[in-house]
């Protein structure tokens, strides 16, 4: 346990909404293998029980993805994917745990609960992208990685099916960097 | 404005529950405790983290209102309704064949999936000979359970996941509808005993052929997983059955050698 923990040097989290499947079906055939850090994806989804994102995306990378189960630990170079249903949260020997606790901004998981509890544990070493969306999921928690010193980049808006979900974190001024969606690619493989 | 909860803090708060309440979440789960409690802190409009130690440790009934909150009771009727599938087919079949059938909901909640599971045994021909034992730590939810009052807005989905978990009666024969409420049949009533006990502080109690404890231990820490699996094991007759929730698993426990899992159901039955 402390031996993963000290091997984990970053973190990356990619919240997501309407439109960022799309996203994320161009952008992770692109990134490098082996990667050297977790991912970890959060979408908004409707079922508990079906497989069909874990491999729909496996389809597209050579990276391990994996849905979380809870007490699953963090390891470099696997994407884990949000269960639909659960909210993830971060324990700080680097396990996740699962909560099954009211919806947020109508949602369950919720970009803003992982991104906070991922900025608790991680704060500095922490990397949040958010993706297109029509809900304000990933705004407060957006602004939260920023108090704890993370980073923040956000898709474009103008690059996104749905546009809104990016504006809300340009306009709360909590997005160090907008990117298009080879930019998102490029700066991931870049870290 | 968010307020912190800092590690000392939460260590003390959690001394004063344990010696004033005899309630110990020492070890639930740091991040959703902490979590929870933030969020408390908002509702309840407390401005600093010691006015909510204050309040705990003067106002008794704000007891209940903290262990409310800080646990989750979310839960429907036939929840995963695959999983339900799965006790249909594999699980009462196999316990089916003993004389007398005790099963333990285990963090029942507000009882939606105790009367889930007596529609089941009702349905297989078993509940005349069945005890279902419903257990909770805050016997607010457990009174709840105990009524078999639940909000008629929620049978539509309660119907469809009925259906999608193979019921072929009509459901609404289940129970009575009032106002906005229904209440479920008395006769699938008289088969459970509800009671409180905590999986933290209490022990086994009986032997079970099956043990439900659905989306409850994801709020402990491994460790406490740990115990209360062992706990599970003590309660289990061989080749009994635990269910686990749909994200919980057996695999980082000790016990992991002498369980086999159903498939790729959250179900595993005790082989020795």
């Amino acid at each position: 346990m402390e031996k993963g923990k000290v091997n984990i040097k970053k973190l990356i989290v990619i919240g997501g909404s309407a439109g960022s499947l799309e996203v994320l079906l161009r952008v992770l055939p692109g990134l490098k293998v082996p990667f050297p850090y977790p991912v970890v994806i959060v979408l908004h989804r409707k079922q508990s029980n079906d497989n069909l994102l874990t491999e729909l995306l496996s389809l597209k990378t050579k990276i391990k993805v994996k849905e979380i189960e809870d007490k699953d630990a963090l390891v470099n170079g696997i994407i884990y994917l949000a269960p639909g249903n659960y909210h993830i949260l971060f324990e700080e020997d680097y396990t996740f745990s699962l909560d099954d606790s009211e919806r947020v901004n109508y949602s369950r998981p919720s970009i803003d609960v992982a991104f906070q509890s991922a900025a608790d544990v991680f704060g500095g070493a922490l990397t949040c992208i958010l993706l297109s969306g029509a809900n304000a999921d990933g705004a407060d928690g957006f602004l939260y990685v920023k108090e704890r010193g993370g980073e923040t980049i956000v898709q474009a808006p103008e690059t996104a099916e749905v546009a809104y979900m990016p504006e809300q974190v340009i306009a709360n001024k909590s997005a160090d960097k907008i990117c298009d969606i080879d930019g998102i690619a490029n700066w991931l493989n870049r870290m | 404005m968010e307020i912190s909860v800092d590690e000392q803090d939460l260590k003390l708060l959690l001394n004063d529950l344990i010696e004033l309440y005899g309630y110990d979440f020492t070890d639930y789960s740091k991040a959703s405790l902490v979590r929870r409690i933030k969020r408390l802190l908002t509702l309840d409009h407390f401005p600093s983290f010691a006015e909510l130690r204050y309040r705990l440790k003067t106002d008794p009934d704000y007891l209940n209102r903290f262990v409310e909150e800080i646990t989750v009771n979310v839960t429907e009727m036939f929840r995963d309704p695959d999983f339900y599938v799965a006790l249909r087919q594999q699980v009462l079949p196999a316990i089916g064949s003993k004389p007398f059938i005790r099963i333990w909901h285990a963090g029942c909640s507000t009882g939606e999936e105790v009367y889930s599971m007596a529609i089941l045994l009702h349905e297989a021909g078993l509940l005349h000979k069945s005890l279902l034992y419903a257990t909770d730590l805050n016997p607010n939810v457990v009174e709840r359970a105990r009524q078999g009052i639940f909000p008629l807005a929620q049978m539509k989905d309660y119907s469809e996941n009925y259906i999608a978990a193979g019921g072929k009666s009509d459901f609404s024969s289940y129970y009575t509808a009032q106002y906005n409420r229904v209440i479920f049949n008395e006769q699938l009533r008289t088969k459970m005993i509800f009671a409180t006990h905590n999986l933290v502080s209490d022990s086994s109690f009986n032997e079970f052929q099956l043990i439900l404890c659905r989306n409850v231990l994801i709020y402990f820490d491994k460790e406490l997983q740990n115990k209360v699996f062992h706990l599970f094991d003590t309660s289990l007759d061989r080749l009994a059955y635990i269910a686990l929730g749909s994200k919980e698993t057996l695999k980082f426990s000790g016990l992991h050698g002498t369980y086999k899992q159903l498939g790729s159901n959250k179900i595993w039955r005790k082989e020795k």
